[in-house]
C-alpha cells in the first residue's frame, strides 16, 4: 500500500467506524489518467474562493486552489498542505507557518507569504462581499477590516517569502479549520486585478486543477495541473462539468456510460427503486454528512417563550414517519450535532415521541386546549410535504400550525426578523457544518451574537451562561486538549436541548451521488465530509 | 408614414422605461434582503451593514433608481446574488441559444400553420378540414409543459428519434421548437384558413381560375399573398409569446438559454437576473412589434400609400 491509501484508509475508519462497517474496497491503488464527465442541473456559481459558498462550487473551488492546511481526503483530519509545518505559541494566540518551497501559481509565479496575507485580507474586506469574512474574526485587525476602516490586517505578517505569522486577539481552537476553508485559499493578486471583478469566471490558483474552459450554461472543463505540489495527485487528467441536465436524464446517461458522476444524485421519488435495483449495484454513494435538519422554536414569541411548550412540541413529532416521507434518506436526530461531528453524544436520546406526555406538558404550561401558530418552510419539494407531517403531528396535541411555504431567501428573511417566525423548518436551508468542529453548530445558529436581525439564530435563543461556557471551550488549546474540549461541547449541546429545547432536531440527511462503475475509490471521496466530491482523490479504474 | 414609425419608436422607449421602473420596484416589495443573502450565515450585523453600503442600499429609493437607470444606460444590469457575477454577460452568453430556439419555433409554426391552414381552406367542410381544425384546437389549448413532456416521452424516451435533452445539433432543437410552435401553429392554421376562405371567394380568384391557371398557382400565387398580412403582425406578437414560453420549454429540455436562467433565478429569488431577463424580454417584445410595423409596408402596398 502506498502512503496515500494508508492515510485515507486509517483516517476514514477513525472518522466513520461508529456508523459504517469497515470497507476493503479502497485497498485498491489509485490509477492515473482518464477524462470524466460530471452533470448538474443548475448553473455553477462563481469559482472565486472568497465568494463561492454552495455545495456545487465548493468542491470545484477546492480543486482549483490550495490552502495552508487541508483535510486528508475523505476524512475530517487536518494536515499540512501549502504549509509544510506550523508552530503554535503556548498561549494559543500566535500561529507561524512555513510554506512548502517551490510552489507556483498556474500563471507561473511563485507563491509567497505575502500572497497568503493578501488573499485572507481580500476574503475579509467588505468590498469583496464574501460570505466567509466572519470566520476570520479572531485575527487581530479583522474587526477594523470588516468595519471598512482599515485596508490591511495587522494580525497577519509575512515575515519572509516563506514564513507567515497570524496573531489572534483570543485563542481560537477552530483556527486551523478556518484556514482549511475555501475562503482561506491563496490567490495571485495580479490575476484578481486583471480579471476586473470577475475572478470567479477566470480563476487562477495553485491547486490540483486549472479551469480550461467555461461555456456559460453548458460546460466547464477542469484540467490537471501538471506542476501540482502534492505528488501523485490528482489522478484524473480532466473533469468536465455539464450543466442543465435534469437529474433523471443524467441517470439515464449514467446507465448508458455517457456520464461518470450524476452530481444531483437521485430524485427522491426514484430513490428506493434505484437503491434496490441490481442494475445500479455499486453506483450509488449514500453517506452521512455534517448536517442536521431542524425546526426552530422562537424563544421570543409566545407561547414558545415557555421552555415547557418547546419541550412539549419536541415530544409531539414522529421523526420516523418524516424519514419515511423522504424514502429513508435520513436518520432521525436526537440532538443538535450530527453523528459525524466530534462532540456528538451517542448516549443522549433527546425527547422520545410521546404525544400524551406532550399534551400533559402543554397543560402544565396552561395551554390545555393547545394554541395557534405558524411554521415557515422552503417551498421546494419535499420541504412542504415534511412540514405537513409536522403540522399533523402538532395537531394531534392540539397545536394548530399554519404553513407558510415561501422561496428560500424569504424563509431566511422571516427567520432573521425579530418576532416574526414562531417556527421555521430548516429543510433545504439546513445547517451543513463549514468545518468539522462543534463550535460551528453553536455560535452562528444558537449563540447570543447571532440572535440579531439578519442572523441565522432563528430560535432567537440567547443563554449568557452557555455563551460563556462556549467561549471557555474555544479558548482550550488544540490539539493538546482536543478530547477534553469535545466533551465540554458535548455537554453544552445536551444541556441546551434538555433545559431550553430551542430546536426540534428532526433528522440528519444523507447525501446521495450516483457514479459510473468505472469510477474507483471509497465512497468517502465522492461525498467527502468537508467538500462533497473530492476531485483530487477520485480516479478511474483501469 | 415616417411620423407613424417615429411615434412607435418613442412609445417603445417609454414602454422600456416603464418596465425598468416596475422591475426595480420588485426589489423593494420582496421581503428578502440582498445584503443578508450576500453576507452569508457567518456574518455579523456590521458586515451586513458594510455590504448594504457597498451596494448603495442605504441610499434613498429615488437615488437608487436614478443610479439603476444610469447603470442600465451603460449596459450594466448589476450583479447576480447567487452566481456572483455580472448579469449582462450571463444573459448575452445564453441569448444565442434562445434566439435559435425561437427562430426554429417560428419557422415550424409558420410552416405547419400555413400548410394545414391552406389545405383546410381548399378542402373546406371535408374530413381533412375538420381533422385539421380539431387538431389545431387541441394545439391551441394544450399547456406547454404537457406538450413538452408528451413529446419527450413519445419521441425521445420511447421511440428514441431525438435526444432527451441538451444543445448542439439540429436534432436537439426539433422537440423544443415543436413544443414552442404547436400553439402558434394552431392559431395560424385557423387564421390562414379563414383568411384564405375569404380571399378564395373574391372575384380576382375566380378570374384566375377562368384564365385556366392551375389550382396550385391560384392558391399559392394569387390568394396566399393577400392572406399573409395578418400573419406578419402575428409573428411580431409571437416573439413576445415565445419569450414566456421559453422559460418552461428550456427548463424541461435542458436548453441553455435565458429561459432556463430565469427559471433558476426565480427559484433562488436572484432579483438582478430576474430583472435583467425581464428587461431583455421586454426589449425583444418591443423590437418584435416594431419589426412587424416596419415590415408591413413592404408586404402590403396599401399601408405604404397611407
Amino acid at each position: 500500500m502506498n502512503k496515500f491509501v494508508k492515510q485515507i484508509g486509517l483516517a476514514a475508519l477513525l472518522a466513520t467506524s461508529a456508523l459504517m462497517p469497515a470497507r476493503l474496497a479502497f485497498a485498491d491503488t489509485p490509477t492515473n489518467g482518464g477524462d470524466i464527465i460530471v452533470t448538474y442541473k443548475d448553473d455553477i456559481a462563481t469559482l472565486d474562493p472568497a465568494i463561492g459558498y454552495d455545495w456545487q462550487n465548493w468542491s470545484m473551488i477546492n480543486a482549483l486552489f490550495s490552502r495552508l492546511v487541508d483535510y486528508k481526503p475523505g476524512t475530517t483530519e487536518l494536515g499540512p498542505s501549502l504549509a509544510d509545518s506550523y508552530d503554535v505559541s503556548d498561549d494559543g494566540k500566535v500561529y507561524t507557518f512555513k510554506l512548502h518551497p517551490g510552489v507556483k501559481f498556474t500563471n507561473g509565479r511563485a507563491v509567497t507569504a505575502a500572497d497568503v496575507k493578501w488573499s485572507i485580507e481580500r476574503a475579509v474586506n467588505p468590498k469583496t462581499q464574501g460570505p466567509g469574512a466572519g470566520f476570520f474574526h479572531s485575527i487581530v485587525g479583522a474587526d477594523k477590516m470588516t468595519a471598512g476602516t482599515a485596508d490591511t490586517m495587522e494580525g497577519i505578517t509575512a515575515i519572509d517569502d516563506h514564513t507567515v505569522k497570524f496573531t489572534l486577539s483570543q485563542p481560537d481552537a477552530t483556527f486551523l479549520n478556518v484556514l482549511a476553508l475555501n475562503f482561506a485559499s491563496v490567490v495571485p493578486k495580479e490575476a484578481v486585478e486583471a480579471a476586473g471583478g470577475d475572478f470567479g469566471k477566470h480563476p487562477v490558483g495553485s491547486g490540483a486543477f486549472t479551469l480550461k474552459e467555461w461555456t456559460i450554461g453548458q460546460r466547464l472543463v477542469f484540467q490537471k495541473n501538471p506542476d501540482y505540489f502534492i505528488k501523485d495527485r490528482p489522478h484524473v487528467d480532466s473533469f468536465t462539468i455539464e450543466i442543465g441536465q435534469e437529474p433523471l436524464v443524467a441517470l439515464l446517461r449514467l446507465q448508458k456510460g455517457e456520464v461518470d458522476i450524476a452530481g444531483d444524485g437521485i430524485p427522491p421519488a426514484k430513490y428506493l427503486e434505484m437503491k434496490k435495483s441490481p442494475e445500479f449495484e455499486g453506483m450509488i454513494v449514500d453517506r452521512q454528512q455534517l448536517e442536521t435538519s431542524y425546526v426552530t422554536l422562537n424563544t421570543q414569541v409566545k407561547p414558545f417563550d415557555n421552555a415547557k411548550v418547546r419541550q412539549a412540541v419536541n415530544m409531539a413529532i414522529n421523526k420516523d414517519r418524516i424519514v419515511r416521507i423522504i424514502n429513508g434518506r435520513a436518520t432521525p436526530a436526537s440532538q443538535v450535532l450530527p453523528p459525524l461531528m466530534p462532540g456528538y453524544d451517542q448516549n443522549y436520546k433527546g425527547y422520545a415521541y410521546d404525544p400524551e406526555k406532550a399534551k400533559a406538558l402543554l397543560a402544565e404550561a396552561g395551554l390545555k386546549d393547545g394554541f395557534s401558530t405558524q411554521i415557515y418552510t422552503s417551498n421546494t419539494d419535499p420541504q412542504p410535504r415534511i412540514t405537513q407531517a409536522i403540522q399533523q403531528d402538532l395537531a394531534a396535541i392540539g397545536v394548530k400550525a399554519e404553513i407558510k411555504a415561501v422561496a428560500n431567501p424569504n424563509v431566511i428573511a422571516a427567520g432573521g426578523t425579530q418576532g416574526q417566525a414562531p417556527m421555521v423548518w430548516s429543510g433545504g436551508l439546513g445547517w451543513i457544518a463549514d468545518f468539522p468542529d462543534p463550535s460551528d453548530f453553536y455560535g452562528p445558529i444558537l449563540g447570543c451574537g447571532s440572535a440579531v436581525a439578519g442572523g441565522w439564530n432563528w430560535s432567537w435563543y440567547c443563554n449568557k451562561d452557555i455563551d460563556a461556557r462556549g467561549q471557555a471551550a474555544d479558548a482550550m488549546p488544540v490539539p493538546a486538549k482536543a478530547e477534553e474540549r469535545n466533551k465540554v461541547w458535548a455537554q453544552i449541546f445536551t444541556d441546551i436541548q434538555t433545559n431550553d429545547a430551542p430546536w426540534i432536531p428532526v433528522f440528519n440527511e444523507r447525501r446521495v451521488v450516483a457514479k459510473a462503475k468505472r469510477m474507483g475509490g471509497p465512497d468517502e471521496i465522492y461525498i467527502d465530509p468537508t467538500r462533497v466530491i473530492n476531485y483530487e482523490a477520485i480516479y478511474v479504474n483501469k | 408614414m415616417a411620423f407613424f414609425l417615429a411615434r412607435r419608436l418613442v412609445q417603445a422607449v417609454l414602454i422600456l422605461l416603464g418596465v425598468a421602473a416596475i422591475t426595480f420596484l420588485l426589489l423593494y416589495f420582496l421581503p428578502a434582503d440582498p445584503a443578508v443573502l450576500i453576507a452569508g450565515r457567518s456574518a455579523t450585523p456590521q458586515m451586513v451593514a458594510a455590504i448594504r453600503h457597498e451596494l448603495g442600499l442605504d441610499q434613498p429609493l429615488v437615488m437608487q433608481f436614478l443610479h439603476y437607470v444610469g447603470n442600465l444606460l451603460h449596459g450594466d444590469l448589476g450583479r447576480s446574488y447567487t452566481q456572483k457575477t455580472e448579469v449582462l454577460p450571463l444573459i448575452l452568453a445564453r441569448l444565442p441559444a434562445t434566439l435559435i430556439l425561437m427562430a426554429a419555433g417560428i419557422v415550424l409554426e409558420v410552416a405547419l400553420g400555413l400548410t394545414f391552414g391552406i389545405i383546410a381552406a381548399v378542402r373546406r367542410g371535408g374530413f381533412v378540414d375538420r381533422s385539421v381544425m380539431m387538431l389545431s384546437f387541441v394545439g391551441v389549448s394544450s399547456p406547454q409543459f404537457v406538450v413538452a413532456l408528451l413529446l419527450l416521452y413519445v419521441f425521445a424516451a420511447t421511440l428514441g428519434w431525438f435526444p432527451m435533452s441538451g444543445f448542439g445539433t439540429a436534432r436537439h432543437v426539433v422537440l423544443p421548437a415543436l413544443t414552442l410552435g404547436v400553439l402558434g401553429a394552431g392559431w395560424y392554421a385557423r387564421m390562414v384558413r379563414s383568411a384564405m376562405i375569404e380571399v378564395l371567394r373574391q372575384d380576382y380568384v375566380r378570374t384566375a381560375h377562368a384564365k385556366g391557371l392551375s389550382g396550385r398557382r391560384v392558391v399559392l400565387g394569387h390568394a396566399l399573398p393577400n392572406a399573409l398580412l395578418p400573419i406578419i403582425a402575428m409573428v411580431g406578437i409571437d416573439i413576445g409569446q415565445f419569450m414566456s414560453g421559453v422559460v418552461v420549454v428550456e427548463a424541461v429540455y435542458g436548453w441553455p438559454g435565458i429561459g432556463q436562467l430565469a427559471w433558476q433565478a426565480i427559484q433562488q429569488v436572484d432579483v438582478p437576473i430576474i430583472m435583467g431577463v425581464t428587461l431583455v424580454s421586454a426589449l425583444a417584445i418591443v423590437l418584435g412589434n416594431l419589426l412587424a410595423d416596419f415590415v408591413a409596408p413592404f408586404v402590403d402596398p396599401r399601408i405604404r400609400s397611407q
